[in-house]
C-alpha cells in the first residue's frame, strides 16, 4: 500500500473541478494548473525512487485485496511515462496561455486539459482491465471536447469523425473485455496473466488478443490511423501538440502492457502481426508525410510513423527491443510536442499552413529556426540527440529477431521523416524573407519558454541517457518478466 | 399572437407529482445499500422531477425559485466523492476506504451510518447537475 500513487490521478482531477467552481478567475486557473502539473512531476519522481529502492509499488483502492478490488500499479515503465506526460503537459499549458484565447479559456479549457491528464495518468497506472477502459473514456471525453472547443466548422467536422471512430473502438474494447472475463473470470491484469499462463493461450485467446490489437491499434494510430491526420490538425496548437504527444501513446502503452503481461505466449502469431501492422503503418505514414505540403498534415503523419516505429521494437520481443521502445516512446512524446509547438508558432506567424506560401523566417526568428532544426534532427535520430538511442536499439532488436524487413522499413521510414521535416525547414526558414516583422500575423512573445524547455530536454536525453538508464532498465526487466508484476500486485497473498 | 394557454390542470398535477417524485427519489437514494437504488438512479429521478417542473412552468420561473448553478453542482458532487475517498487517507487507510458504524439516533433507533453514503451524495449531485445542464443548455441555446 502506498497512497502516494493516487495523487498523479486525483490531483489534476481536483484542480479541474475547482476550475469549474472558479470559472472567471482565469489567472488563478493558469497558476494552479502549472503548479499542479509540477507537483505531479515531483510526486512521480518520488515514486520512481521508491520503485528503484523497493520494487513495484501498488495501491489497492478501498483496501480490498487484489484481485477483488481495483488496484493502481506503478512499475517503472508507467512512472516514466507519467513523468514525461507531466513535463509535456506542463510545456503545453504554458504555451496555451498566450495562444488559446479568452473565449476558450472561459469555456473550461484548463478544466478539460487537466481532466485529460487525469485520464492519461490513470490509464498508465491502473492494474485493472475495466478500469483501463474507464480511464480511456475519461481521456477520450475530455479530448472530444478539446477537439471541438471553439466551434469552427473544420473542428466540428473532424470531431464527428473522431467521436464516431472512438465510440466504435470503445465498443470493441468492451466486447474484448467481455470475452476476457468469460474466459478467465477476472479483470485484474495480473490475475488474467496468471489464469492464461495456467490454461495456456489457445486459438480463442489469441483471437481475443488480436481483437485488443484492433482496439488499441485504432487508439494508437497504428495502421487504422485514417481518422488521425484530420482530427489532429483541426484543434489549436496547444491541444494538437498535447494529443500528438499523449493520446496515441496511451494506446501504444496499452498494446505494450497487454502484449508483454498477458498475451506473451504465442509471439509467432500476435507479435508477428504487430510487426506487419507496424511496417504498414511506417510505410503509409511515411508516404503521407512526404506527399503533403501542409505543415499540420506533415506533422500528423510523423505521429503515425512514430507509432509504427515504437511497436516495431515490441514486435521483435527481445530485451533490446523493449529497451529501445521505452527510450523511443519517451523521446517521441517530448519531440512530438516540441515539433508541434514550433509548427504552431510558424502557422501563428505566417497565418497559413501551406508551405509554399512561406519562406525566409530564419532572418527574423533565428532561434525558432534552429530549434526546429534540432527538433527535426532529433526526430530522425541523429546521434547526439534523443531519438538516436531508441532507434539503434529497436533496429538492432529487429535484426536480432531476424525481422530484417521490419528493421529495413524502419530505416527507410527514417529517411522519409528526414525528407518531410527538412521540407518544412527549407521552405519555411530558408529563402527570401517575404514577411517583415511588422507584417507577421503574430509574435513569438511568451511562447518560446516551452519550446526552449523541450529542446533542452531532447538534448539532455540524447547526451545523458546514463542518468535515466538505470530506471529504463528496471522498466525493461519488469516488462520482460511478467512474474515481477504479478508478485507485486498480489503482494505475497494467495492467488485464488 | 397566440393567446397564452391556460395550463391549470398541468400546473396542479405537476405541483402534486413533483413532490411525489422527489420523495420517491430520496427513497431510492437511501435504499441503495440494501435494496435496488443508489446515487445514480436517485439523482436521475430527481432530475426527472426538475425537468417536469421545467416542462410545466417556464425556465425563468424555475430559476428564480430554484436558484442553483447546475454546472457547479456537478463539479461539487465529484469533489465530494473524491473528498470521501481522501477522508480515509487521513487515518492512514487506503484511498477510497469506507468506514461505517452503528449509532443510536433519537428517532430512528440504532442505525448503520456509512461514509459510502457521502460518496453517493456526490454521485447524485453530479448526476443531477449534469442532466439538468444538458437539458437547459439544449433548450436555451446559450453556452
Amino acid at each position: 500500500m502506498n497512497n502516494l500513487l493516487i495523487w498523479p490521478v486525483i490531483l489534476p482531477l481536483i484542480a479541474g473541478l475547482l476550475f469549474i467552481l472558479l470559472r472567471n478567475h482565469i489567472r488563478l486557473q493558469r497558476v494552479i494548473s502549472v503548479v499542479v502539473l509540477a507537483m505531479v512531476a515531483g510526486i512521480t519522481i518520488a515514486i520512481m525512487n521508491q520503485i528503484s529502492v523497493s520494487g513495484i509499488q501498488t495501491l489497492q483502492l478501498g483496501g480490498w485485496q487484489a484481485p477483488f478490488g481495483i488496484g493502481l500499479v506503478a512499475d517503472m515503465f508507467s512512472m516514466l511515462l507519467v513523468l514525461t506526460t507531466s513535463i509535456v503537459a506542463f510545456c503545453c499549458v504554458i504555451f496555451s496561455f498566450r495562444t488559446i484565447g479568452k473565449d476558450r479559456e472561459r469555456h473550461y479549457f484548463y478544466s478539460l486539459f487537466l481532466f485529460l491528464i487525469t485520464g492519461v495518468n490513470g490509464s498508465f497506472m491502473t492494474g485493472d482491465l475495466f478500469n483501463l477502459y474507464v480511464f480511456f473514456e475519461v481521456l477520450l471525453l475530455a479530448s472530444y471536447v478539446l477537439v471541438s472547443l471553439g466551434g469552427t466548422k473544420i473542428q466540428l467536422r473532424e470531431t464527428m469523425k473522431y467521436v464516431i471512430i472512438n465510440v466504435l473502438s470503445s465498443a470493441f474494447f468492451l466486447v474484448g473485455i467481455a470475452y476476457i472475463y468469460s474466459i478467465t473470470g477476472t479483470l485484474n491484469l495480473a490475475h488474467i496473466s496468471v489464469r492464461i499462463a495456467e490454461a495456456g493461450q489457445d486459438g480463442f485467446i489469441t483471437t481475443v488478443a488480436i481483437l485488443f490489437l484492433l482496439v488499441f491499434g485504432i487508439k494508437a494510430g497504428l495502421f487504422l490511423f485514417y481518422w488521425l491526420p484530420g482530427s489532429y490538425s483541426a484543434p489549436p496548437t496547444a491541444v494538437s501538440a498535447l494529443f500528438a504527444a499523449l493520446l496515441t501513446k496511451v494506446g501504444i502503452y496499452a498494446i505494450i502492457r497487454m502484449y508483454t503481461l498477458v498475451f506473451y505466449h504465442e509471439p509467432q502469431v500476435t507479435h508477428l502481426l504487430l510487426g506487419i501492422l507496424a511496417a504498414f503503418t511506417m510505410v503509409l505514414g511515411g508516404i503521407g508525410a512526404v506527399a503533403y505540403s501542409d505543415i499540420n498534415k506533415i506533422l500528423t503523419y510523423n505521429v503515425i510513423i512514430g507509432a509504427g516505429f515504437i511497436l516495431a521494437g515490441i514486435a521483435a520481443f527481445t530485451e533490446n527491443g523493449a529497451l529501445g521502445s521505452i527510450y523511443y516512446l519517451i523521446h517521441d512524446m517530448i519531440v512530438k510536442a516540441l515539433i508541434f509547438l514550433i509548427g504552431g508558432v510558424i502557422v501563428y506567424l505566417t497565418g497559413t499552413t501551406n508551405l509554399k506560401e512561406m519562406s525566409g523566417l530564419i532572418r527574423n526568428h533565428p532561434y525558432l529556426g534552429w530549434m526546429f532544426f534540432i527538433g527535426s534532427l532529433s526526430l530522425i535520430g541523429i546521434p547526439p540527440l534523443s531519438g538516436f538511442i531508441g532507434k539503434v536499439f529497436i533496429t538492432r532488436s529487429t535484426f536480432e529477431a531476424s525481422y530484417y524487413w521490419l528493421g529495413f522499413i524502419g530505416l527507410i521510414a527514417s529517411l522519409m521523416i528526414l525528407y518531410s521535416v527538412m521540407k518544412i525547414f527549407m521552405n519555411a526558414f530558408w529563402g527570401e524573407t517575404v514577411l517583415s516583422e511588422a507584417e507577421e500575423k503574430g509574435t513569438t512573445k511568451g511562447v518560446m519558454l516551452p519550446v526552449v524547455l523541450l529542446t533542452a530536454l531532447t538534448f539532455a536525453l540524447g547526451i545523458g541517457p546514463e542518468f535515466i538508464n538505470s530506471y529504463v532498465e528496471t522498466a525493461v526487466e519488469g516488462l520482460m518478466n511478467p512474474q515481477i508484476y504479478i508478485d507485486a500486485v498480489f503482494g505475497g497473498n494467495e492467488i485464488p | 399572437m397566440k393567446p397564452k394557454p391556460n395550463d391549470v390542470i398541468l400546473h396542479t398535477v405537476t405541483k402534486l407529482a413533483a413532490v411525489i417524485i422527489f420523495t420517491f427519489s430520496i427513497d431510492l437514494f437511501w435504499a441503495g445499500h440494501h435494496f435496488p437504488g443508489g446515487g445514480f438512479i436517485g439523482g436521475l429521478t430527481t432530475a426527472a422531477g426538475i425537468v417536469l417542473l421545467y416542462l410545466s412552468f417556464d425556465i425563468e420561473r424555475i430559476q428564480t425559485n430554484l436558484p442553483i448553478d447546475y454546472k457547479k453542482m456537478a463539479a461539487l458532487g465529484v469533489l465530494i466523492s473524491v473528498a470521501t475517498g481522501m477522508g480515509g487517507m487521513i487515518y492512514g487507510d487506503n484511498f477510497l476506504e469506507q468506514a461505517f458504524g452503528y449509532f443510536d439516533l433519537p428517532v430512528f433507533g440504532e442505525t448503520e451510518l456509512a461514509t459510502a453514503v457521502l460518496f453517493d451524495i456526490g454521485v447524485a449531485f453530479a448526476v443531477i447537475g449534469t442532466a439538468i445542464t444538458i437539458i437547459t443548455s439544449i433548450s436555451e441555446d446559450e453556452l
